[in-house]
């Protein structure tokens, strides 16, 4: 009876709404029987989004986008509030998983080829939904409005700062003023949960709409080019010999994939939390040492390995340029073999571009050129003796600052040259050299040493010699 | 509804035409009506320019000859909700005794506040690895120019300093 109310309750609401007629086509088009775990990234990117709304919505409920009480809400939300600190914990890994997902499948798709004929327009809105997710991850990492999201805003008005014409109009856009102040978190947090969620709900719908139109591209097959004159005819043939419904036949493997992404997200929150919020977001605290969060640690790394004179260029030209090749790519190459392995080419790029990305990631966690402000005094069994010039040119060596920028043994920074045996390879007369005039890294010292100073300074690197000589 | 009854007839056409316009004037004027408010008050931060406004940072007597120091200032006009967000920093020197210098703590690299390392005599940046002298000339790393400097003169025993924008890379030094 029951039963039998619910069926008709259901049929009378289907019918006025109209919801099978509107979803059972697109549950139960055909989909390539072949289309198997490498097209799960994109339903996981979507998943991971999902959560963020989710997520996000729940922590809008607290959280107050003033930058006079952001911080202490995010403290609430954090220490205080009934499952606030997993749930900020799980939006921090849900963007993250949104980025790795997203990465994922824009390297699927390229790999395949399924960005040719006739899907140029779903490999476009997949780049611009790419370029969201970075926004989305960056301008989130600011509404955690600490110290680091403070100089982060910073660092950002600078860089749009160098577009040529319009940079310090750009500039005083992102601050919402001429300074960072009362206007900038608002602003960040209007683009973070309306302007940008916005876009990225309207171009899913259109890249979910054209995955419809177009169809999933089938796994490639070495030897079988898209030709645009015949790629229609020649999928439909496909899909009507041994093409299954997207629901359920293709469809549970986009489920047991985003479940696991989902799992592992809410696990990663439960173990490892939300980052850790930083010193009050006050400008006038000047001991600060900003970095990104880790999607973007990489850039971070390029902004400091750059060789002078290409900054400008390289932060103006680089982002523009890389968003004109990933647009173009469809429209250049949209014909022609599809499989990787007749696309050697394809392989290297990829590889390149993940190893380029790896490295500079792992460069940006070291973050080697930034001084070591941490550098306490050289203990006597490092510096060999416990006074004469080798002791006093050791204390002179950390009061001057050479010690936040160079190794002696495992002290120090890592900015400059390791001086642990700096003996064997410079005469005391090119250390003087070095010390007075200074390089291109490296601060002329002329001025600021005394002669006595300058003397034990050079005894006590003098005193760093190769083990073989030491002994 | 017939396709005979679709064919239009020439005064048909015309009221059609003129209906089709009016509905798209009438609907881009709205939006454009619109937009003008939205656009200006997103804005309007760019329009409105704060004046600068001297700060005191402390009195003439609590700075030493010689060594260079931090000091905090509220910015020019701080919104009422903008909290220690309204804070800000300068590193002021005393050169003599009537004769101030005041650096803006941003690194002219990216913006990062450098630190003053006292016994070195060097300005140091956390982010890239910037190294300035005491005088604000660039020692080493990447920043393409000394430290922006802000204006200071001492009213009534008091230093003070003028309040400029954050230094970006177009804008020439705050003096």
């Amino acid at each position: 009876m029951f039963r039998r109310i619910l069926i008709g309750a259901w049929r009378w609401l289907d019918d006025r709404l109209g919801i099978s007629a509107l979803i059972g086509p697109m549950a139960r088009h055909l989909v390539p029987a072949d289309a198997r775990w490498w097209y799960v990234f994109g339903s996981a990117t979507l998943c991971a989004f999902m959560v963020q709304v989710v997520t996000g919505v729940a922590l809008a409920f607290s959280y107050i986008p003033s930058t006079s009480q952001a911080f202490d809400t995010l403290h609430f939300i954090t220490d205080d509030a009934p499952f606030g600190h997993f749930l900020r914990g799980l939006h921090y890994f849900g963007a993250s998983a949104m980025v790795l997902m997203v990465g994922a499948h824009a390297v699927q798709v390229y790999l395949f080829g399924s960005y040719k004929f006739p899907r140029e327009m779903n490999w476009v809105t997949g780049v611009l939904l790419l370029a969201f997710t970075m926004v989305m991850g960056f301008t989130g990492q600011l509404l955690r409005w600490d110290q680091n999201a403070v100089w982060s805003v910073v660092v950002a008005a600078e860089q749009v700062g160098r577009v040529p014409l319009i940079g310090n109009w750009l500039a005083h856009f992102t601050l919402g003023g001429d300074t960072v102040g009362g206007a900038t978190l608002s602003r960040f947090f209007a683009f973070h949960v309306f302007v940008v969620p916005a876009f990225i709900f309207a171009f899913v719908g259109l890249h979910l709409m054209l995955v419809l139109r177009h169809g999933i591209s089938e796994p490639p097959k070495p030897g079988r080019p898209v030709d645009p004159k015949t790629y229609r005819q020649e999928y439909d043939a496909l899909l009507k010999k041994e093409g299954v419904p997207f629901w359920p036949d293709a469809a549970w493997r986009d489920v047991v994939f985003s479940v696991a992404t989902i799992a592992a997200m809410c696990l990663l929150a439960l173990v490892f939390g939300p980052p850790e919020l930083g010193k009050p977001p006050d400008p006038s605290i000047i001991a600060a040492d900003p970095r990104p969060d880790w999607y973007l640690l990489w850039y971070f790394a390029v902004l400091a390995m750059l060789p002078h004179g290409m900054e400008n260029w390289f932060m103006v030209i680089g982002p523009l340029l890389a968003g004109v090749v990933l647009i173009l790519l469809p429209l250049l190459r949209n014909r022609g073999e599809r499989s990787p392995r007749r696309r050697p080419w394809a392989i290297a790029i990829v590889v390149m571009v993940v190893t380029m990305i790896g490295t500079l990631w792992v460069a940006g966690g070291k973050s080697n050129w930034s001084p070591n402000f941490a550098a306490q005094p050289l203990p006597p069994k490092v510096i060999g003796a416990t006074n004469g010039p080798v002791f006093e040119g050791a204390q002179v060596f950390h009061a001057k600052g050479c010690l936040n920028c160079h190794l002696i043994g495992p002290y120090g920074g890592r900015r400059g040259p390791n001086l642990t045996t700096v003996a064997g390879r410079l005469t005391a007369d090119q250390m003087v050299l070095r010390i007075a005039n200074g390089g291109v890294n490296m601060p002329a010292y002329a001025s600021n040493l005394t002669p006595q100073q300058m003397d034990e300074l050079v005894a006590f690197l003098q005193s760093r010699l190769p083990p073989p000589l030491r002994n | 509804m017939s396709e005979s009854s679709l064919e239009q007839s020439p005064s048909e056409l015309s009221r059609r035409q003129f209906l089709e316009r009016l509905s798209i004037a009438l609907g881009g004027a709205t939006a454009l009506l619109l937009t003008v408010p939205v656009v200006g008050f997103i804005m309007a931060p760019l329009i409105r320019k704060p004046p600068g406004a001297w700060r005191s940072v402390g009195k003439v007597d609590q700075f030493t000859v010689g060594e260079t120091v931090a000091v905090n200032f509220l910015d020019a006009s701080p919104l009422p909700w903008a909290g220690v967000t309204a804070n800000n920093a300068a590193w002021l020197r005393r050169n003599t005794a009537e004769d101030f210098t005041a650096f803006a703590i941003n690194c002219t690299h990216l913006g990062c506040p450098v630190r003053w390392l006292k016994d070195a005599k060097l300005f140091m940046c956390p982010c890239h690895g910037g190294v300035y002298y005491e005088d604000g000339k660039v020692a080493a790393g990447p920043p393409p120019r000394p430290l922006t400097r802000y204006s200071v003169r001492v009213r009534n025993g008091e230093v003070e300093l003028r309040t400029g924008p954050l230094p970006l890379p177009k804008k020439p030094n705050h003096v």
